[in-house]
């Protein structure tokens, strides 16, 4: 017995079936999403940034102002509207290059400020839109379209990780989480948290959601499930990093 | 705690980037987005300064590339927002305000130009009449305002919220590293008592209602996926700019009707021009003056008008030939003859310009 879930809301109908490739995990995380702005009745005050790569597909797919930003631009892009409107519930979504390659800087310091936004992160260790090339998440030793014969921590480092790094430099009152679409119940459960600690004006919420991409990791529906659970799960620890209240950080 | 940040008129004695400061808070800018770079720094100091008497607000940011897009996060929540940046720092805008063109956001930019390419000069130059004309990757739809005095300073950012609000294009105010630093008297004023009416913000995201049922979400982009879709938009855009270009152009001159040279420049190095050429009219030389005060748009009716007058245009400029492409487009078609006075990256005096004119006599 499968329990139906429906729809969320917030979502445009007339958008519907989206546009991200069969298999990928973009849909499962914006469902999860989609499910805690309904939950929290925040549709209209949401405003949702996307980022470039497959998050810009994510343009249309809400009822809910949306602005398309720039590769690696979306955590200032909801900064600058934020700090202009607190009423607003500024939501950043984004993959793993826009947020821990070319956006790196500016995660790291909407971190540091404390930016009261809250900033999704999907991980699916490579490119997708761009065809597959390596990223800062892909793990030792896989295979993409830059690191053919597998990525070699010794001349590019190790995956970056990212909840793990909001959650050393944080402040009071942010939160840190990674969730996965293996998952939706608890990935949910982190994105709705991560967006009441944005209402409760108590500091930077970030989740990584870890993600599926069978297109171009070349993989099954059996094997995208295995490489999750078994190889991403591993090196990338599913669970909060960072409640507030929860530690003594300096404000 | 006064209301309006200046009651009237009032004589004062301040730096360009002290004059950036007031004439944004008398337009009613609302929050500044910014990151240090000279010789544009005073302007943030002088606002961190006055923001927390009149309830404005300051976001200093990780970079440039940042400052850029908290403004444009800014103004897509319906706030005045602007930013300032030079040389380097406007190059990295570029992408930013690429994405402010693309959406037709009205952000407002004052630049205070610098030497170039690259970190070259923290002092002075014009030459990012280019970059800040033509922008990125993209068409150049944009307005950029170039001020020669302390009080068009002034009078120009003010009019550049009001521009960019009412037309929606990114708006600039393209100043310079001297104009910057250099003290200088004005009147600054309040606009509104002058009957110059402040052009309202209004949201762009966050609209009152609930989307998809109140009302249509707003849904802003970027980013097309077929070269027809892009074709339409841009055609939209190119029809309603090019309505508003006319509007929108402005320009100076003096002693055109009867002469032989006409001295172009704009920005400072127009006063220097503006000088000279009085001083030999007083010859009884027939020598005129032009200056475009937009740059983009260029007041083109006005150029073919000289160009079809005058026997030889001067083009003086602190840059190799920057204003003297944007003025060669516009005179597109007309026979008159160029010559030139550059000095990339130095100021020009009167007395440079008065020995040129004479040498070409």
């Amino acid at each position: 017995m499968t329990v139906q879930t429906a729809m969320p809301k917030c979502w445009r109908a007339e958008t519907k079936p989206h546009k991200f490739c069969p298999g990928c995990g973009h849909g499962l995380v914006l469902k999860a999403l989609g499910q805690a702005i309904d939950e929290l009745g925040i549709q209209d005050r949401a405003v949702f940034g996307c980022d470039i790569g497959c998050s810009l597909l994510a343009w249309d797919f809400f009822n809910i102002d949306t602005v398309q930003t720039h590769h690696g631009r979306t955590n200032p892009v909801m900064t600058g509207i934020k700090r202009a409107n607190e009423n607003l519930i500024c939501i950043a979504y984004m993959g793993d290059g826009g947020g821990y390659a070319i956006g790196a800087g500016h995660l790291v310091n909407a971190a540091v400020r404390n930016e009261k936004i809250t900033a999704i992160l999907v991980n699916n260790t490579q490119y997708g839109m761009t065809g597959g090339q390596m990223s800062p998440t892909t793990l030792p030793g896989q295979k993409t379209e830059t690191s053919p014969y597998g990525r070699d921590p010794k001349t590019t480092g190790m995956p970056m990780l990212g909840p793990e790094m909001i959650a050393a430099i944080g402040r009071e009152g942010a939160y840190a989480a990674r969730g996965t679409v293996d998952n939706i119940k608890q990935l949910k459960g982190f994105i709705k948290k991560a967006l009441e600690n944005q209402i409760a004006g108590n500091g930077f919420s970030f989740v990584e959601a870890l993600s599926l991409c069978p297109t171009n990791w070349r993989t099954n529906n059996v094997e995208s499930w295995k490489f999750l659970n078994e190889e991403m799960s591993k090196y990338y620890k599913v669970g909060e990093f960072l409640v507030p209240g929860s530690q003594n950080k300096e404000g | 705690m006064p209301d309006k940040p200046i009651q009237g008129e009032k004589r004062v004695f301040m730096t360009g980037n002290e004059v950036v400061a007031w004439a944004a808070l008398a337009a009613k800018a609302e929050i500044m987005y910014g990151y240090p770079i000279t010789p544009q720094n005073e302007i943030m100091h002088y606002w961190t300064r006055l923001a927390p008497k009149y309830e404005r607000r300051f976001l200093q940011t990780e970079d440039e590339l940042s400052a850029g897009f908290t403004t444009v996060g800014g103004v897509l929540a319906g706030r005045k927002a602007f930013t300032a940046t030079a040389g380097p720092g406007n190059t990295l805008m570029q992408e930013p305000l690429s994405m402010a063109e693309a959406m037709r956001l009205p952000t407002v930019v004052v630049v205070t130009q610098r030497g170039g390419p690259s970190t070259a000069t923290v002092i002075y130059s014009q030459q990012e009449v280019t970059m800040t004309t033509q922008g990125g990757n993209g068409e150049g739809l944009r307005i950029v305002y170039s001020p020669a005095t302390h009080q068009e300073l002034f009078d120009y950012t003010i009019k550049a919220f009001n521009t960019a609000w009412t037309y929606r294009w990114p708006t600039f105010v393209l100043g310079d590293g001297y104009q910057a630093k250099l003290r200088e008297p004005l009147t600054i004023y309040d606009p509104e008592e002058k009957g110059i009416e402040l052009v309202p913000a209004e949201p762009y995201l966050g609209k009152p209602g609930m989307p998809g049922i109140d009302r249509p979400p707003t849904h802003v982009r970027n980013t097309y996926s077929v070269e027809e879709e892009l074709a339409e938009v841009l055609e939209e855009y190119f029809k309603e700019y090019n309505r508003i270009a006319t509007e929108v152009a402005e320009y100076k001159a003096m002693y055109i009707d009867d002469a032989d040279i006409v001295v172009v420049a704009h920005g400072v190095v127009a006063r220097a021009a503006k000088m000279a050429v009085e001083e030999l009219r007083k010859e009884g030389l027939k020598v005129g003056y032009f200056r475009p005060v937009t740059l983009m748009p260029m007041p083109v009716e006005a150029v073919k008008d000289v160009a079809n007058k005058a026997k030889k245009l001067l083009i003086v400029e602190s840059a190799q030939g920057q204003l003297d492409k944007l003025m060669k487009i516009s005179a597109y078609g007309c026979t008159t003859e160029f010559d030139s006075l550059f000095k990339p990256g130095v100021g020009i005096t009167s007395e440079d310009i008065y020995a040129r004119v004479k040498e070409l006599l």
